[in-house]
């Protein structure tokens, strides 16, 4: 029974923050500033629960697994909803509805986590659906705006959708084999035609909401009428808990379909890394932009993937710590700017360093380990990242990665010199920092010079993997 | 004579093409939101199939099927609720109509 609390002690402890939000909401209720501190003590003792005591373990007959690897992903993810919390203040003190804000959120992450340690195809898809029917919910945040309930619409549509997709192919899946379990699928998968089809399905349903190329059409748009909250929640949170979800589906339970999955996996990674780059020079507005930005990340994370090792998963982990930092960092220094001069777009930023030098040297920091320049840990994880994916031996393959990290060199650096050198004559005011913003976005500084230099981190996740 | 797995395979992955092809070229939101539940609902009839012809001793199609349908009803909730609110703000259900963003 003990070992009961200890192995779902994440899940549980998400589960309590979302009841007390409920009781709260439907109490007296609280004011807007005090009830946002609270919660951000809830999720920062959350962050510290994920360390303690993880063992690994198997609970309700296989349908739910924790592992070391498994803790720490976990940990990734409520750190990165930890800081999109501190990040994001500004607009959430004006938020009318704060606790359902955070209610939908932590369903979702709730979600995640469940979706990590699935250990069945059937609890798999529940905790799919959990974590992305609030997300669409959260998209429609800003109520009264039109492109907010747009994006809120593309979302739900296209995710009801490849739920869909991924449905039929579980059910040629469970036609083909008759089993659902991770654990027993392995066995009696060969390879055969229908197997492949049904995986080819599933595949598809990553795709989408891992938004790789073919599939990716609804994520621009999301990202851009969202709230700027919900964006890095999106971009962050959940394409790195799918990433999770998608290495180990494919590392362990079909791992005998490696030849197929292979093939696929090399095709969307290079359409995703060059249609992702060729997109992101073009857009002016900068949540646009970070979207297909992360796009062309997901391609990177894809080449990792076919690495089929050891390596493989430890270099995408690694690889999703270092983007949690580096993309919150970057939304955060967006969402101060939007919230309090209501500017989105590129050509606004130009002359920002005369005005704000802590927020430029900030998104500048981050866009250096976006787009992977050596001190930064941007550049340690890309360079896992190929290397796993050189391990497979496909050369080729690998050139046209690092050609693409040549172009995306060039959007990144645009900002960069918008926000240095472009004169302006009427800049953005000078910003008032406010503590809590600026604690977290030092957090993530600090995270991204870190993570790269110290080489216990990726050896350690090496262990775990 | 008794239907076998073959027909009902075949009804069940028509069913999906259509509803595959409704999501894809009606303009009104309620009917893509239909043509979502008949995957939905190809899907169940693929897994009773399955279950009934194949693997009669392992439920776990059932299950999935039972899973399935509050799934899809609760997606339906948060969809409508989202169209609503879309029609709040353009004053129209068609897809065409919501077009702020682009490229």
């Amino acid at each position: 029974m003990s070992e009961f609390f200890i192995l779902m002690k994440s899940e549980l402890v998400i589960t309590f923050i979302i009841f007390l939000l409920l009781f709260i909401k439907i109490g007296k209720g609280m004011k807007n500033e005090l009830l946002l501190q609270w919660i951000q003590i809830l999720l920062l003792a959350n962050c510290f629960v994920g360390f303690i005591d993880n063992r690994d373990g198997v609970l309700f007959d296989g349908m739910f697994h924790t592992s070391g690897l498994i803790a720490f992903e976990k940990n990734i993810l409520s750190l990165g909803t930890y800081l999109i919390s501190l990040l994001c203040v500004d607009w959430l003190k004006k938020t009318p509805h704060l606790p359902e804000f955070f209610i939908l959120m932590l369903s979702a992450l709730l979600g995640m986590f469940l979706m990590i340690s699935s250990g069945s195809l059937l609890i798999f898809f529940l905790s799919l659906e959990l974590s992305t029917i609030p997300v669409a919910a959260l998209a429609n945040f800003d109520l009264d705006k039109k492109i907010s309930s747009e994006a809120a619409m593309k979302m739900i549509l296209s995710s009801a959708f490849s739920s869909g997709v991924l449905l039929f192919g579980i059910s040629l899946v469970y036609g083909a084999t008759g089993t659902i379990g991770f654990a027993s699928l392995p066995s009696h998968l060969d390879g055969g035609t229908l197997q492949i089809l049904a995986f080819t399905f599933l595949f598809t349903a990553f795709a989408f909401k891992l938004s790789v190329v073919p599939f990716h059409l609804w994520t621009a748009d999301v990202y851009e009428g969202a709230p700027i909250a919900v964006t890095s929640f999106l971009s962050v949170i959940s394409k790195g808990s799918i990433a999770f979800i998608f290495i180990s589906t494919l590392y362990k339970p079909f791992q005998a379909l490696h030849p197929a999955w292979n093939n696929m996996l090399v095709i969307v990674a290079i359409c995703t890394m060059i249609i992702g780059n060729l997109f992101a020079i073009r857009q002016q507005n900068i949540k646009r932009f970070l979207a297909f930005s992360s796009i062309a990340q997901v391609g990177f994370i894809l080449v990792g993937m076919t690495a089929n090792n050891i390596s493989g998963n430890s270099s995408v982990v690694y690889f999703v710590l270092v983007y949690t930092f580096s993309n919150l960092a970057a939304f955060g220094v967006a969402a101060v700017i939007s919230e309090n001069a209501g500017k989105e777009n590129i050509d606004d930023y130009k002359g920002l360093y005369q005005t704000n030098p802590f927020l430029s040297w900030i998104m500048a920091i981050a866009l250096f380990s976006l787009a992977g320049i050596p001190p930064t840990a941007g550049f340690f994880g890309k360079l896992f990242l190929l290397t796993a994916g050189a391990s497979a031996g496909n050369y080729w393959f690998i050139i046209i990665a690092a050609l693409n990290m040549i172009i995306s060199l060039y959007y990144y650096l645009r900002v960069i010199r918008a926000m240095f050198m472009d004169k302006n004559d009427e800049p953005i005011v000078r910003v008032k920092n406010n503590p809590m913003v600026s604690f977290a976005l030092i957090i993530c500084a600090v995270g991204i010079l870190l993570v790269g230099l110290l080489s216990w981190i990726y050896e350690y996740i090496q262990s775990l993997a | 004579m008794q239907p076998g797995l073959n027909q009902i395979l075949f009804i069940s992955t028509a069913l999906f093409f259509i509803g595959v092809y409704g999501f894809f070229t009606r303009r009104n939101l309620v009917t893509i939101l239909m043509s979502v539940e008949l995957v939905l609902n190809s899907v169940n009839l693929n897994f009773i199939a399955f279950n009934k012809y194949l693997w009669p001793n392992r439920l776990d199609g059932v299950f999935f099927t039972v899973f399935i349908i509050a799934i899809a009803a609760a997606e339906a909730a948060v969809a409508i609720a989202i169209i609503i609110n879309l029609y709040r703000n353009h004053q129209s259900i068609d897809v065409e109509k919501a077009e702020e963003m682009k490229y």
